[in-house]
């Protein structure tokens, strides 16, 4: 999603004057022609985030929305107190770009990981997390956070193009059953893929992607889809507490839904105690197409 | 001139009667930074911002803010009891004057560092202030703020440090070494100038000197003070960080401004 976002980021500094991006000295191969179209609003922080932040949240009182570029952790992790407390309860336009949300760092390690930066960051006054699952939810992600003025978070993965023409906004409803679902499946970021893939030849599962956390509304799409199924299936890149399925269950259930069944898979850390690629910790999680082509026939049984 | 010597013993007056009828504690750290907050809201232009990065000395800023008119007095009274816009610390969003909620150290160089940057891009001929306290300079944002203020020439940015020399649980020598001395800030890049905190006239020439050196290089101000400065039994005391005083100290407290302001 780095190419969509740096191209994206450049129209929007093409039309409007008062935005300036800050990268904790990362951007290889991705934020230069940024770098140098408007040397005056690209700032190389150096590798030193809780000042980039701090600037950030005084760039953005004097009026400069402001994009802050780091690997997620690095991003989240090190600078939560300036996010907290300089951007949030302030309510400043700062908009915190963490590239590699989830294990998108792959064999870089556990120090290169974001699996809780959802949970540590949603709960945040005036903050809303965007977590894009295909690479053209980038664009509709950064238009959103532009108009909305306030604190954000974009969490930047590998994800893989539409596959095909889907409904944008808070919710991608990315496959319709025509007749009455079976299971609706409800994923957030770019391991949506695995659900698609497991998904293929079935005709009575509901998929659909969250945008957001917290979740800013739950269309009718998909509460019809639920109140239909009454199963649920979660897969998130993300550990069981303060992510997408917590938040879910919450709503569904003050919207008063009555479940048969509630199943969540999520990012379970370092089970093995081994490291590998995006695809390996995915698997280690049981995030992977075989797993959820296992869970799902065990819920659609 | 400005009379000086009356503003002091008036707003140590105000301080300690806010910090009395408070019957809480922060009163020492208050009075070592007090001139320096009047000799920058008696300089600063009215777009200009303060940043009180040592928000432990909130009731200085407050007793500030009332001469200025920006709080009442009935606003100021207040001050720690449920409901108020006055919290230990200061909040955020309800004064143009306290523009963030600072209180956690080491976040406020930082924020005046990209102000500071705003107004290079806009071209304003504004200026920057900062106002830390000496243990705040222990804190690791400290020193990457530092070096960003210098590599991006941030010579409308005006740092003051209160150096009292005392800090939360002991004196700052003996804690992580003299962390604001004027040798490092020198040997970053920092236009730097020490200076007798107390001393009003001083610090004005001080800031004066800042705004008229503009090239390239960030301001310090390394300011010399001294904790509970004003009354005699609080000087260069740390439990005075955090005592209250009561009635029979309060009167000492009163009567040691009179010796000191009045003489």
């Amino acid at each position: 999603m780095r190419k969509e976002f740096a191209a994206k980021i450049n129209s929007l500094f093409a039309s409007n004057q008062d935005l300036v991006f800050l990268t904790g000295d990362l951007g290889y191969n991705a934020l230069e022609d940024i770098q140098s179209a408007y040397p005056n609003r690209f700032i190389n922080a150096g590798v030193a985030e809780q000042n980039m932040v701090g600037l950030a949240a005084g760039l953005a009182y004097e009026g400069h929305p402001c994009f802050v570029y780091s690997i997620a952790p690095f991003a989240v992790y090190r600078a939560y107190e300036q996010i907290r407390l300089d951007v949030c309860i302030h309510n400043h336009p700062v908009c915190i770009v963490g590239n590699g949300g989830g294990y998108g760092y792959g064999i870089m390690g556990a120090t290169h990981h974001a699996t809780k930066d959802l949970a540590c960051l949603s709960p945040l006054p005036n903050m809303i997390c965007y977590i894009p699952a295909f690479a053209e939810d980038v664009e509709y992600c950064l238009d959103q956070i532009v108009e909305r003025k306030g604190p954000s978070y974009l969490r930047l993965g590998l994800g893989i193009q539409y596959p095909k023409a889907i409904t944008i906004g808070p919710i991608n409803q990315v496959v319709q059953a025509i007749d009455k679902p079976a299971l609706t499946v409800i994923t957030q970021g770019p391991v949506v893929k695995n659900a698609l893939k497991a998904m293929e030849g079935l005709e009575n599962v509901d998929l659909f992607s969250i945008l957001t956390l917290p979740i800013l509304t739950l269309s009718p799409e998909i509460l019809n889809s639920i109140a239909l199924s009454k199963r649920v299936l979660v897969i998130e890149e993300h550990v069981e507490r303060g992510g997408l399925a917590e938040y879910l269950l919450l709503q569904l259930t003050r919207a008063g839904l009555k479940l048969d069944s509630f199943e969540a898979l999520n990012a379970k850390g370092y089970p093995s105690k081994t490291y590998g690629n995006q695809d390996f910790h995915w698997k280690e999680s049981g995030l992977d197409v075989e797993n959820i082509q296992h869970i799902i026939s065990k819920l659609n049984s | 001139m400005t009379d000086f010597n009356s503003i002091q013993l008036q707003l140590r007056h105000k301080l300690l009667k806010l910090y009395f009828d408070a019957n809480c504690g922060h009163i020492a750290c208050s009075l070592s930074c007090l001139d320096l907050l009047i000799a920058l809201f008696n300089q600063k232009r009215t777009q200009e911002r303060v940043i009180l990065s040592k928000g432990h000395a909130a009731g200085a800023l407050y007793v500030m803010l009332n001469h200025t008119g920006e709080i009442s007095d009935e606003e100021l009274g207040t001050f720690y009891q449920n409901g108020t816009k006055l919290s230990a610390h200061p909040s955020a969003n309800s004064f143009v004057n306290i523009p963030f909620a600072l209180g956690s150290l080491g976040h406020g160089f930082s924020i005046a560092s990209g102000m500071s940057q705003s107004k290079k891009i806009k071209a304003s001929s504004d200026f920057v202030y900062v106002l830390m306290s000496d243990g705040e300079t222990n804190e690791g944002t400290t020193w990457e703020a530092a070096h960003f203020a210098v590599s991006n020439q941030l010579d409308n940015l005006i740092v003051l440090i209160d150096r009292n020399r005392l800090q939360g649980f002991g004196e700052t020598a003996d804690i992580l070494g003299d962390t604001s001395n004027p040798i490092k800030w020198q040997s970053m890049g920092f236009h730097v100038q020490e200076v007798d905190g107390h001393d009003l006239n001083a610090l004005e020439t001080c800031i004066q000197e800042c705004k008229l050196t503009l090239n390239g290089k960030p301001h310090v101000i390394i300011a010399n003070t001294i904790k509970g400065k004003g009354v005699d039994y609080m000087e260069n005391k740390m439990e005075w960080h955090y005592l209250p005083m009561n009635e029979e100290m309060y009167q000492k407290a009163l009567a040691s401004l009179e010796r000191e302001y009045h003489a």
